[in-house]
């Protein structure tokens, strides 16, 4: 860990950061404390193709640990840096590197860490890769970096989902978690909504409209292979993984009326879960597999309850307000991150899991949707409007950091965050 | 020729449309095939055109749906078809009364006529949510219908939830248009 040296706390509101170089990535808010750092552009880096340091700067940024520190220079890994200059700028850490095109076409992207404090070298890596997968060693870089300085493990080369609606068109995308080099998974005429990763990040599970009616299917997403696994009479929605990956838990209306069932991976050996005469949909497991968190309106407004996998009790989690919807649980099975109505704006809350804890808004926005947790549970992805488009952010736990993922011109809604693992 | 969302229409659709109204037994294949890959940029406005490289696979993605939702069912197709509700609410009102019922006879005169009644909500609020409220309402006016005569094998309550607006707009006009349930000739 370095030392935090000469940490500025900005309390004032959010203070916008201008977008580093060809990226779209808007950040806004200052952190208590940040860790201030330079990357410095990576030598031939324009002649690979990909603007490597600028991925890791935005990534870093977006994590709300780090504050980028500006400085420029020639340096590539094997510099040695003056480091009474970098203290100067007030860099605590400085990262420098390069991307060398090989004979056989792939690049070697290599970069060091350097403690500018101590005048030390942190970390060194090297790793040749395929053009295609740049992007992917730069968020490597970015994940060691906020790893070494951390201590956690960094996100940045996870991936995300979500669906974009344009031109009549409903895509589910997978993309790199800064919302970049999106790929498509499954284009259609009708709306897709829901979808959730399962637990290796190899499947992804949604519901889709392509039959008139909602179904549940799953799809690998390298091969493209899928299937309908809840295909019954009325809707069949609101899937969600269990942690073993064996067993999905959705809302079907089977036997009218929206209840929750567990059903096999493979469509076989479909179960109930609840039995009222509300709506109960939303299922989400517990990191631990043994609890599943809810809503229903059964209380005559929608809440979040929870119940146990095997049935049973069923328990309010959720008290102030009177319409809470879309359960995210941390990865630690902590906290529970949700939308709540508050008047006519609908705003993500984040609620501590044990007895008592109060519900906080994190943002001030009035259209927040689908909220998702980063697998370190250090940063919620979610759904909001802004200029009148639905769009992606990602906040930090206590909200001071937003950023506003890249996206092209169509509506971007239902993010989902894959886990740890590619 | 009544439209569930301005993303579906097309004039290929209105022909393909007109070419098959006098076809009183015609089954539409309504399992629309995904692409996997990319769409043609403009394909939504030309997407007939755009057949020409890939085949069948845009042509059938396209038509069929088209079709789904604006051919109507001989001896069906001049009976109202829209339930409209109030905010936060399942039931349905004594105005709607005449249309649940015509169609319910309508079922109970041909026990091999089969109707899907699709709930829809306004856009406030979560998808999930709003699907299981749209659901809600379809099973309300399904209900409905069962009682007057209709077999409840020949009714199907689905849900669309917000995702298939009638009418855009974020304002109490646009959201009355859509919280509804509409009755679809299978």
């Amino acid at each position: 860990m370095l030392k935090r040296r000469s940490v500025i706390a900005c309390a004032a509101g959010a203070l916008a950061v201008p977008a580093w170089g060809q990226f779209r990535v808007e950040i806004s808010g200052v952190g208590a404390t940040q860790l201030p750092i330079s990357i410095v552009k990576f030598r031939d880096e324009d002649r690979a193709g990909q603007a490597i340091s600028s991925i890791v700067r935005a990534d870093l940024e977006r994590s709300g640990v780090f504050r980028i520190v500006e400085g420029g220079g020639a340096l590539d890994e094997s510099s040695s840096p003056n480091w009474g200059e970098w203290r100067g700028r007030g860099s605590d850490a400085l990262a420098a590197g390069s991307a060398t095109r090989l004979a056989d076409g792939r690049f070697d992207v290599r970069f060091k860490l350097w403690d500018t404090v101590k005048g030390s070298e942190l970390i060194a890596q090297g790793n040749a890769v395929q053009a295609p997968d740049l992007r992917l060693a730069a968020h490597r870089i970015a994940d060691t970096i906020y790893e070494k300085l951390t201590g956690e493990k960094g996100v940045f080369s996870t991936r995300i989902a979500y669906v974009t609606r344009g031109g009549g068109r409903f895509t589910l995308r997978v993309a790199d978690a800064d919302g970049e080099g999106g790929q498509v998974a499954l284009n259609s005429a009708e709306p897709i909504i829901s979808p959730a990763w399962s637990p290796n990040g190899r499947e992804l599970a949604y519901v889709s409209f392509e039959s008139q009616k909602a179904v549940v299917y799953t799809q690998d997403v390298a091969t493209g292979n899928r299937r309908a696994v809840a295909n019954f009479r009325g809707s069949n929605s609101a899937p969600a993984w269990s942690p073993d990956s064996q067993t999905l838990a959705v809302t079907l209306s089977r036997d009218s009326g929206s209840q929750l069932y567990l059903i096999g991976r493979d469509g076989e050996n479909v179960r109930r879960l609840t039995t009222s005469q509300a709506i109960d949909t939303e299922p989400v497991f517990a990191p631990d597999g043994k609890t599943i968190y809810f809503v229903s309106d059964r209380g005559g407004s929608p809440q979040i309850y929870k119940i146990g996998v095997g049935g049973g009790a069923v328990e309010r989690v959720t008290f102030g307000g009177a319409y809470n919807i879309s359960p995210a649980i941390s990865p630690d099975g902590r906290t529970l991150g949700f939308i709540s109505r508050s008047g006519n704006a609908f705003r993500l809350h984040t609620q501590d899991l044990s007895a008592g804890a109060q519900p906080t808004a994190l943002t001030d926005t009035s259209d927040d949707e689908s909220p998702s947790f980063a697998p370190n549970g250090r940063l919620i992805i979610y759904a909001t409007r802004a200029q009148g488009r639905d769009v992606l952010m990602t906040t930090t736990l206590d909200g001071k950091i937003k950023a506003r993922l890249a996206s092209a011109a169509a509506d971007v809604r239902e993010p989902v965050w894959g886990p740890f693992g590619r | 020729m009544k439209q569930a969302s301005p993303f579906r229409f097309h004039l290929v659709a209105l022909v393909a449309a007109l070419a098959l109204a006098g076809c009183s037994n015609t089954k539409l294949d309504t399992d629309v095939p995904v692409e996997s890959r990319s769409t043609t940029p403009g394909a939504g406005s030309g997407a007939a055109g755009s057949g020409a490289n890939s085949g069948a696979t845009t042509q059938s993605q396209v038509t069929p749906i088209d079709l789904t939702k604006s051919t109507t069912t001989a001896g069906m197709g001049n009976l109202p078809r829209i339930v409209y509700f109030d905010f936060d609410s399942y039931v349905v009102k004594d105005e709607y009364r005449t249309t649940v019922e015509a169609n319910a006879k309508a079922l109970a005169a041909d026990r091999k006529r089969k109707i899907a009644v699709e709930g829809h909500t306004d856009e406030r609020g979560g998808h999930e949510y709003n699907l299981a409220l749209g659901q809600k309402r379809a099973e309300a006016v399904a209900k409905s219908m069962t009682l007057m005569g209709a077999n409840d094998g020949q009714i199907e309550a689905v849900s669309f939830g917000k995702e298939r607006p009638a009418v855009q707009g974020s304002d109490e006009a646009a959201w009355a248009k859509n919280r509804r349930a509409e009755l679809t000739p299978k």
